[in-house]
């Protein structure tokens, strides 16, 4: 009898739910927490399947230390190929049939902005997308989704911020990829300068398609600038650090640190051609031996060696995914046991200069119910010719 | 005034890219009367083998020769094995293979030799900067490469008889074939060709714009554009019509459309030259020349 009216009682409420807006509970059973996420393990992108990898073995150790709030971690990931359409059919996939809690750490701008708007219709919380586009900040019009890294705007704030103390009367050339991206780096220049913006920068840019972008170099330089803001990615990058160079021309460069990589940019590029350009970092660089002594690092090194013996250490994509799991597990301890959907996004909007281990010293996760920018905050650092070496103090994005 | 000259130079620089991929194009065109979609992604490869050879510790030029070698050997094999069988079949069932050769190229090379770019070697001096570091020594040195292709391709043509054998079994194949031409060998040996002087457009181009799988993306395009201007029949016009694609989209890029309309720029010169001229795709190759 008992049974039948707690039974009676709970289709009852799950009948009225939707429509009095009580907690929604999915993917959570009395053993389970079920975690979804999309990965590029094939295709263009797969060199960031890694991250995919690293979260996995971080959730492994998770469960190894017994869970989190009782429960086991089922880490679920599938292969979007950085390909949107497959984005969005994996997507449907975890929220519909594996039916998880969330959806966790999905990499890439263009799979992310094509779900975005299905996940915040079905109300699932949507967390620490691996993108830096700004718009994952937008907690009013896409409430169920946050992003983690610093954003691109941001980042050309801290940029423009900076270079306004060397030089208040600079002229800067502004080269940008013609897309989401690149945008976010004019939005991010024009928050510091405001009205000044167009007396002070000439901007230029180019598409994907263009083999070459020598002709808007070739440009800017010819407006006299002595600031260069590069928001280009790797290829693009190394072709404007060559062509820079080569026609003599040497302004303080400012790159974006999409495309910082030594492999990928610097060496292509000619190391001896980039010095001196200044990038920003938020992340420790798990291959510089002055973290030898850090704790924190010791314990990561040890947490590959245990659940990721054979991946490449020198990664910064596994430091990527220690971080951002280190900061979900920080929510989900928050939630204490209540692992509704609702629970889950009021904690998520609750983090309060949490240390995350591999983060720069100094620079912390905050959020609140108005701010979804979890880390706001970045060094810079400049290249040497052969590393980049940090300078400076933390600095903190232009409030907007 | 200084600027338009930097921009007018810099625009030579690029649009000898542009020839030397549409030099390629105009060689497929004419041993097949096909335009090849793949050809930048065969050229791609082509360079990725390049590297390889002269990673495995070759000397440049005994790896450009033994690249060629081998393109020619795909190029043939690619023909014999999934062209010979489509021989009769429409020319949109030929554009299916070609893309879907395309893209077996490009996911194989991916999945090959990753995503990340790489540095090329160039053979020619690149130390000093040319016009203010707007022409390195190397874009000199491939554009003279491309001039003697273009002289090599135009002597073959005009005065060999294989070259002979090969236009005409591309223009007419049934009456080739009465006169003795062996017209399945003649599209093959087309094919080996193309891929070869795909070759050394992607060995030259890499050093430019990095080597990666999507290296040829937009510069075929471009090249296309240029093959068109000049004639898709005509080697030295293909060449000219690069290197004017080239100064125009630098030029209209800089002055007239804006950086953001260059591609646009690009594909309305192939939409007014098949305008006024159609010798597209589908068309019948009418003789005028440029």
């Amino acid at each position: 009898m008992m049974q039948r009216r707690t039974l009676l009682a709970a289709s009852a409420a799950m009948l009225a739910a939707p429509r009095i807006g009580a907690a929604v509970t999915v993917g959570v059973t009395a053993t389970e927490l079920k975690i979804g996420n999309f990965m590029p393990y094939s295709g263009p992108a797969s060199a960031y399947g890694v991250i995919g990898r690293g979260d996995a073995a971080y959730f492994k150790m998770i469960n190894d230390q017994g869970g989190v709030g009782g429960r086991q971690i089922n880490f679920i990931t599938y292969d979007d190929g950085y390909s949107p359409p497959r984005a969005v059919e994996q997507t449907r996939r975890l929220v519909e049939q594996d039916r998880v809690a969330l959806l966790f750490h999905t990499l890439g701008t263009p799979s992310n902005s094509a779900i975005v708007r299905y996940v915040n219709q079905r109300r699932v919380p949507h967390l620490f997308l691996a993108t830096g586009a700004d718009k994952w900040g937008n907690y009013q019009d896409t409430p169920w989704t946050i992003g983690w890294q610093p954003s691109y705007r941001t980042e050309a704030q801290i940029y423009a911020k900076w270079m306004l103390e060397q030089k208040p009367n600079a002229k800067v050339a502004l080269l940008y990829q013609n897309d989401d991206f690149g945008k976010d780096y004019v939005t991010g220049v024009k928050d510091v300068l405001g009205a000044r913006f167009d007396q002070m920068v000439t901007t230029a840019s180019y598409e994907v398609t263009d083999p070459t972008i020598d002709s808007q170099v070739v440009s800017l330089r010819g407006t006299g600038a002595d600031v260069l803001v590069t928001a280009a990615t790797p290829k693009f990058a190394a072709q404007t650090i060559r062509k820079v160079h080569d026609i003599g021309w040497q302004p303080m460069h400012f790159l974006s640190n999409v495309s910082i990589s030594i492999a990928a940019v610097m060496r292509p590029a000619g190391p001896e051609r980039g010095v001196g350009i200044i990038t920003s970092a938020y992340q420790k660089d798990i291959t510089d031996p002055v973290w030898n002594d850090d704790r924190h690092m010791q314990a990561w090194r040890e947490f590959m060696r245990k659940y990721l013996p054979e991946a490449d250490m020198s990664d910064s994509g596994y430091a990527t995914a220690y971080n951002v799991s280190f900061t979900l597990m920080q929510v989900l301890r928050q939630c204490e046991g209540d692992f509704s959907r609702e629970n889950i996004m009021r904690q998520v909007a609750n983090i309060h200069d949490l240390e995350v281990p591999l983060l720069l010293p100094g620079i912390k996760v905050s959020t609140s119910p108005t701010n979804f920018h979890p880390i706001r905050q970045m060094q810079l650092q400049k290249w040497s010719g052969a590393h980049w070496e940090r300078f400076g103090d933390v600095i903190q994005g232009a409030d907007v | 005034m200084q600027g338009l000259a930097h921009q007018l130079i810099a625009g030579i620089a690029t649009g000898g890219i542009y020839a030397s991929v549409a030099l390629a194009l105009v060689m497929i065109y004419q041993s097949t009367h096909h335009l090849n979609f793949a050809q930048g992604e065969m050229a791609t490869f082509s360079t990725y083998i390049a590297l390889t050879l002269i990673q495995a510790g070759l000397p440049y030029w005994v790896a450009f020769l033994a690249t060629l070698v081998i393109s020619f050997g795909i190029g043939v094999f690619i023909e014999r094995i999934m062209l010979r069988p489509m021989q009769n079949a429409s020319v949109l069932a030929n554009v299916g293979v070609f893309i879907g050769l395309l893209l077996v190229f490009r996911n194989a090379m991916g999945w090959i030799f990753d995503y990340t770019i790489k540095a090329f070697p160039t053979p020619f001096d690149t130390g000093t900067p040319l016009f203010g570091g707007l022409v390195s020594g190397h874009e000199l040195g491939s554009t003279a490469v491309t001039l003697v292709v273009l002289g090599l391709v135009y002597v073959f043509f005009r005065f060999t008889k294989l070259g002979l054998g090969m236009r005409a079994a591309a223009f007419n194949a049934s009456s080739s074939r009465l006169v003795g031409i062996r017209v399945g060998w003649m599209l093959a040996l087309g094919w080996g060709l193309a891929a070869a002087i795909g070759a050394i457009a992607g060995i030259m181009i890499a050093p430019v714009v990095f080597l990666e799988p999507n290296m040829m993306l937009g510069i075929l395009l471009y090249a296309f554009a240029g093959a068109l201007l000049g004639g898709i029949d005509n080697p030295g016009g293909a060449v000219l019509g690069g290197f004017l694609v080239g100064i125009i989209e630098n030029l209209g890029g800089a002055y007239l459309v804006g950086t953001e309309l260059k591609l646009t720029l690009a594909l309305g010169i192939i939409i007014c030259v098949l305008l006024v001229r159609p010798t597209g795709l589908f068309g019948r190759v009418v003789q005028s020349r440029v």
